[in-house]
Formats: structure tokens, sequence, C-alpha cells
């Protein structure tokens, strides 16, 4: 782990691991500290800023380092199951790429149980986890100038769900009517960081 | 029901607050109004709290009807206002009858002006926030000729005769900054921020796009990665071109090119009305 600067009021904790991140994650979301304005995790750290600048930014450090990072604890992250067509355009490409079928490639994507690592380019825009390693596969080398909302898509490392229609580079497998974002809700994400995800194939 | 009419939105208008800040992790940008003190200036001039809805209009040209009788203030940088084809001043609470017509010229330095209304803009909030973020496509859509913007209820007294002195945006700014997170990745980065950029056209809400001499990647670093990381507002983003973006409100909350260093707080607000050509450079120590 190394901690760096952000600014008078934030600082940047590289972690070794997404695992580690996750583990920082719970201890500072459990403790709750009120002076937290935001704790935006990214795929190996997590950035933390508080309103109280260096002497809150202290606090969590010490917080941090006294803890047990081995035995994090758990944060009411939910279970959310969502329908999908396997029907993306991409979906022989991907079951090529890998060398298997599209039906091995569908049991692939809804065999593993995923985890929202973090968010980002778009509001309710998950990064999941616990992609199976077939399935890890390049960004299309032309992204698409549209892609549909409820698209199921994988790239590199992540699946993920576009939440509304927008540019993309990833890989389609599939598109879900789930409603990823409403600004107007109670819960406005429905997937948000320590989540837990599965896929469910639709006939 | 209390309301004022869009006759022109001028150039672009949009209903701000001060935004929406705690909801990054969720992929949501912080939005609200760039110069956040003008906005809540101008909603203290007429009795709001501070943090009311306004309309930010850039380069002014905004035409409103009143549909009641209101108090409105507009600041930011000066600009001519007039009422009923009268010069009336930025700057101070001005009392708009029914049907009176108050109209924004075009600032002669600066971008965006802001205008406050008793009662404040009644939108509807989405996540705790009536700004319009033009990422995201979060909160009420730009304003349009022929909209209707329903005010909310008075609740305090505007505070009357008071004049202040307009800010004057400057063409050159001296940006205090703390170097890093990513500083590393950089070749001099003090030396190389410390040089003259320009605001360039490609600006908006989201960043300031800068144009001058590209910062070097550090050798080590030519053709590395960054794993995607947190995003704050006033950051200074460096992609591959070595021309850097300084992040303003409505920024992507994760982004996966290295942060430079990142723009003290009390900097945003001029930087919010940095014209293109404005000279920019950064300043590491203070």
């Amino acid at each position: 782990m190394r901690w760096r600067r952000y600014g008078p009021d934030a600082t940047l904790l590289d972690c070794d691991s997404l695992e580690q991140m996750s583990a920082v994650r719970a201890v500072v979301s459990a403790a709750g500290p009120e002076h937290v304005t935001e704790l935006v995790p990214g795929a190996r750290s997590l950035l933390i800023a508080s309103r109280d600048g260096e002497r809150g930014l202290a606090a969590i450090r010490a917080l941090v380092e006294s803890a047990d990072l081995a035995h994090p604890p758990t944060v009411g992250g939910r279970e959310v199951v969502l329908d999908v067509r396997y029907d993306g355009a991409d979906l022989d490409l991907v079951a090529e790429t890998a060398g298997i079928g599209v039906d091995e490639v569908v049991e692939l994507h809804t065999g593993a149980e995923y985890r929202v690592a973090f968010t980002g380019f778009a509001p309710g825009f998950g990064y999941l986890t616990g992609l199976p390693e077939p399935l890890r596969q390049a960004r299309l080398r032309t992204p698409r100038t549209s892609v549909p909302a409820g698209s199921v898509a994988i790239a590199g490392e992540f699946t993920g769900v576009y939440p509304r229609s927008s540019p993309g580079g990833w890989r389609l497998v599939g598109h879900t009517e789930a409603v990823l974002f409403d600004p107007r809700a109670e819960r406005p994400a429905l997937l948000a960081p320590g989540d837990t995800v599965r896929f469910r194939s639709l006939p | 029901m209390r309301r004022v009419e869009i006759l022109d939105p001028g150039p672009s208008a949009l209903i701000q607050d001060l935004g929406r800040p705690g909801h990054a992790h969720l992929g949501v940008p912080p939005s609200g109004a760039l110069d956040q003190p003008a906005l809540r200036l101008a909603n203290r001039l007429v009795g709001n709290p501070e943090g009311a809805a306004g309309v930010e209009a850039l380069l002014g040209g905004l035409r409103l009807r009143a549909d009641v009788s209101c108090t409105v203030a507009v600041t930011g940088p000066s600009v001519p206002v007039l009422i009923d084809g009268r010069e009336v001043g930025s700057h101070v609470a001005l009392h708009l009858r029914p049907a009176q017509t108050l109209v924004l010229g075009t600032p002669a330095a600066g971008l965006r002006c802001y205008l406050a209304v008793s009662g404040g803009i009644a939108a509807s909030a989405e996540l705790g926030s009536r700004s319009t973020d033009v990422l995201s496509g979060i909160g009420p859509p730009p304003l349009e000729a022929g909209d209707l913007l329903v005010l909310g209820t008075d609740t305090g007294v505007p505070t009357g005769a008071d004049t202040l002195a307009p800010p004057i945006p400057r063409a050159d700014l001296t940006v205090p900054v703390l170097l890093g997170p990513r500083d590393d990745w950089f070749t001099g980065p003090a030396a190389a921020l410390a040089t003259t950029w320009t605001v360039t056209s490609e600006s908006n809400r989201v960043g300031l796009r800068l144009d001058g001499t590209a910062l070097r990647r550090a050798p080590e670093r030519t053709d590395a990665e960054l794993p995607s990381e947190g995003i704050l507002t006033g950051a200074i983003q460096v992609p591959p071109s070595g021309l850097p973006v300084v992040f303003l409100a409505d920024h992507p909350t994760t982004g996966g090119y290295p942060v430079v260093a990142v723009a003290h707080p009390d900097a945003l607000p001029a930087l919010g009305q940095a014209r293109p050509g404005t000279s920019v450079r950064f300043r590491t120590s203070f």
C-alpha cells in the first residue's frame, strides 16, 4: 500500500490488489466517518476525500493502518441477479476468440459470481470482476458509436452493463431489461461497489 | 404559481445549484455551479438560501420575462443587465414586476453569469440537486426559449440596496496546485506545469483543455497503463498527448490517465470563468 497526495482534501491509496482495495473500502465504510465526503474505489486504488483536510486524512490513515485487512468487516453489499438474453452482436466473436461454442460462452458467463469493484464511465456503470479466464478478451479494435442501453458486455478482466445508450468498445454478449440507473429512484444505482452479481440466461 | 419564462437562453443557460457531491462511487459527477461564490452571492442578494437553484448563463445573452413580482440578481463577471430596456446593473438586488423583461448583455471578461430569483428555481431534484450535469445527463435539460421555470416560495428578505463590485476575471491565471498523485509518471512535472498554458475552445463544464508544451512521461513510464482510479474536481489529468485537462464539476468519476497534480479548491471559481485564450500557470509551492 502507498498513500499518495490528492490535493489538500484527499488522498489516493495505491493498493497491491483489488482484494486489498476492497478490504480497505470495507474498513472505512464500516467505520463510517462523518467527515469523509467521497470514497471512490478504482481498479487498484481507493480515493478518499475529507472535509476536515489533513486532520481527517490522518485519522483515516490511522484507521486503515491499525485494521486487520486479512479479515475486513462485512459491509452490506447486495446480491443482484440480472436476467439476460444472450443475443449480443459480438457473441460469435467471443466464442471464436475463446475457441469454444456460443453455448459454452453463456454457461461460463452465467456460471460465475461477480463483484462490483468500482464504477465510472457513466452513472450506474459497474466494473464487475470474477470473469472466467476464457472470456477475458480485448476491447473491439473500433469502438461502436452507439451501444444500446442494457447491453451486457465484456472487456479485459471485467464484465458490465451499459446503463444507457452510449459509445463503447466492449464486446457485446447480450442485453438485460433491468434499469441500471434512475436518478429519481431512492437507490439510483442498481449496482454499487461491493455488491455481488449473477447473470441468468433467459430462453 | 410563481413562474418566469425563458424568452432566449443565449449561448447556453443551465439550472445550477451547489451540485450533488458524495455520489462519485456510483459514477455520478458532483456537478453544480462552476463559480459557486457567484451563485451564493446572487442567492444572498435576493434573500434565498445560498444553495438555491439559479441559472448559469454562458456568455450572458439570457432573456426572460417574469410572470409574477420577484426579486432577481445577476452576479459573476460584470455584465450589462436591462429591465424593459433600461440598464439596471449587475451585483444588486432588482425588483422585477409581472410582465417585465430582464435581459443580460455579454460580459466583457469571464464566461459565466449567475441569475438568482427569489424563491429559487423549483425544478425537480435528482440525487439531492437541481443541477444540470452535461457529462452524465442527470438533472434538468438545458434551458430553451419558451421554458416556464417554476419558482419556489420566497423565504427570506432581499439584501436591498447593497451594491457590490463585480470581480474582474483575469486574462492570465496563476493556479496553486499540489503535485500528485501521479507526478512520478512525468519528467520535471513542477517546471512543466509552471510554463504558460492556454485555455482552448474545446473546454466545457467537464474540463479545461489546455495547449502548451506537452508534459513528457518519465522514460520508465512511456508505455505504462494506469488502472482506472477515482477523480476529483481540480484534478489535472494528462492524456497521452501530454496536454493537460483540468477537471471541473461535470468530470468523469474515474479515469485511466495519470493525474499529475490537483488544483487548490479556492482556484476553481476562476478556472470556471476562464475563457478560451486565457493563460494559465500552475504554481506548486504556496
